[in-house]
């Protein structure tokens, strides 16, 4: 009995890890809508800011100088969103398919889901993002790409910061049910006037620039405008969000399993429901 | 080797001021199959739930194959597999997309024959390719099954089996659990409200009542101890507080 069971520790926890991305990659594979979806919104984004730039560039010194800072904007911005969403999305899947229980009485650990998330929050923010930042390419011949190495620092930034947002939201929808999933539909939206997507934070009242600095994201675009306006790639900048991004996805992942443990406690693992 | 594959010892579950299950203590032998029985709201799926480690009691210890559950229940999952009508399987994956997925979760080494070998012995064969969403009642039962056999657990956890089946699928689903129990030698146990189910299965039998285990036995024990001639009127009786035969020939 149970004969076809015995693995290796390590590979027996990537294939888990591996299990669930491939149960997404399903769900992706069988649904045109969410790939459809994936791409929209990063695209259409992109398209109205696109043209936002190409009405002000004659008319702004600020923005003749960096016509591509707006869509630069708007891409990472979506890094951010996306990477969020990604992993919300997905664990909103398993509570909406009334999977959460199986999965949770199956040899799957919750670092191992975890992974499983974030893995599936990549793929889905190349998928969107990536799309979006080609077809920029023709339509207003502007590549984001162009930042080169910068462009891979800014990446790995802006999703880490996503994941933790994604996993709290996760977790707090865990501990509430789906009563609780607006928030994570929404949550990421406060970070964005006191982020400096779109205008330095130097523009905010002061207190409110101390709050920002506390946001990795605020770093990675004051970062993205540096490359833009001096042509300079500052390495302080993004050492200082990689540094607050340690603090914020280890935090966020042991927020995300406290919940879990509360969940256990409460019994909402089986009662998924609002 | 343990010969218990359960044993739990003064479990409690309490919900703020809710007492769901009340210092419960039984045990399962090994290849046996045991029946959770009582009213709803009795505690079963508590039980249950805290028995596959989804659900933290508030007091107790619950051992499996010897182990305990508690601190080292990932030594446990791999073995055990469960199966109930409140959680389910994704809808749009196809069947065989949803236990491609469950076998490498549970380290099954090839997933692919073990498919195979299920897809003929739970008759799913024809539903392979088919999204889970669109199947019957049945076909579903079917199919959660399959995948609680996935691993061949060493222990099957069934939190009411045949609820929602018509008579001839659910009688084809008593059969083949017992067929799998006496090939492997698998443990089973089962929450049930049907009564002809736990006569026909079961050597052992829960009796709970507002999360309080309140009796036991194997369900010739119970008849005669109720002095009843099925188990339906033992369940009665224990959910309507009755008093056993012997006691009331004592009262009188």
């Amino acid at each position: 009995m149970a004969s076809n069971v015995r693995m290796p520790v390590v590979s027996s926890s990537l294939r888990r890890i591996g299990a669930l991305v491939l149960r997404h990659l399903y769900l992706l594979r069988g649904s045109w809508p969410r790939v459809f979806e994936l791409m929209y919104w990063p695209t259409v984004q992109m398209i109205l800011w696109g043209f936002i730039t190409a009405f002000l560039v004659d008319r702004s010194s600020w923005l003749a100088q960096a016509s591509g800072v707006l869509i630069s904007a708007v891409l990472l911005w979506d890094v951010l969103f996306r990477g969020q969403l990604g992993v919300s999305i997905v664990f909103l899947e398993e509570m909406w398919s009334r999977n959460l229980g199986q999965l949770f009485v199956s040899p799957l650990r919750p670092l191992e889901l975890v992974a499983a998330l974030l893995t599936m929050s990549l793929i889905r923010t190349v998928i969107g993002v990536g799309g979006a930042a080609l077809i920029a390419i023709p339509l207003f011949h502007f590549s984001v790409f162009d930042f080169g190495f910068a462009l891979i620092a800014f990446f790995i930034n802006l999703i880490v910061m996503g994941w933790a947002i994604g996993l709290i939201m996760s977790g707090i929808v865990m501990r509430h049910g789906l009563g609780a999933e607006s928030i994570a539909w929404g949550a990421i939206f406060i970070v964005q006037p006191i982020t400096g997507v779109y205008y330095p934070i130097e523009i905010l009242p002061v207190w409110l620039q101390h709050v920002a600095f506390f946001l990795p994201s605020s770093h990675v675009f004051a970062g993205m405008r540096a490359a833009l306006f001096d042509h300079v790639f500052r390495v302080d900048l993004l050492l200082t969000a990689a540094a607050l991004n340690v603090v914020f996805i280890s935090t966020a992942i042991l927020i995300f399993l406290a919940y879990y443990r509360v969940a256990r406690i409460r019994g909402q693992l089986l009662q998924v429901g609002e | 080797m343990s010969e218990l594959a359960i044993s739990v010892r003064h479990i409690g579950k309490r919900f703020d001021s809710i007492v769901a299950v009340d210092d419960v203590s039984f045990e399962v032998r090994r290849g046996a199959t045991a029946a959770l029985l009582g009213g709803n709201g009795a505690g079963k799926t508590t039980t249950i739930a805290m028995l596959l480690g989804l659900l933290l009691p508030t007091q107790g210890a619950i051992e499996i194959f010897g182990i305990d559950m508690i601190r080292h229940r990932y030594r446990v999952l791999p073995r055990i597999n469960f199966s109930s009508p409140y959680v389910d399987l994704p809808r749009r994956l196809t069947v065989a997309e949803n236990l491609r997925v469950y076998g490498l979760l549970y380290g099954v080494r090839n997933v692919s024959a073990r498919l195979r070998e299920l897809a003929v012995a739970l008759d799913i064969g024809s539903l392979l390719t088919r999204s889970y969403g669109y199947l019957s009642s049945g076909q579903k039962t079917r199919v959660t099954l399959a995948k609680a056999l996935l691993n061949e657990p060493e222990l099957l956890l069934l939190d009411e089996p045949t609820a929602s089946l018509d008579p001839d699928t659910a009688d084809w689903v008593r059969g083949y659990l017992q067929q799998y129990a006496a090939a492997s030698g698998a443990t089973i146990l089962l929450a049930s409200h049907n009564m002809t189910e736990v006569e026909r299965m079961c050597q052992h039998v829960l009796m709970l009542r507002a999360g309080r285990l309140v009796d036991q036995g194997t369900p010739q024990e119970l008849l005669a101890r109720y002095g009843r001639h099925n188990m339906e009127e033992v369940f009665i009786d224990i959910a309507r507080e009755r008093h056993t035969a012997h006691e009331k020939r004592t009262a009188k």
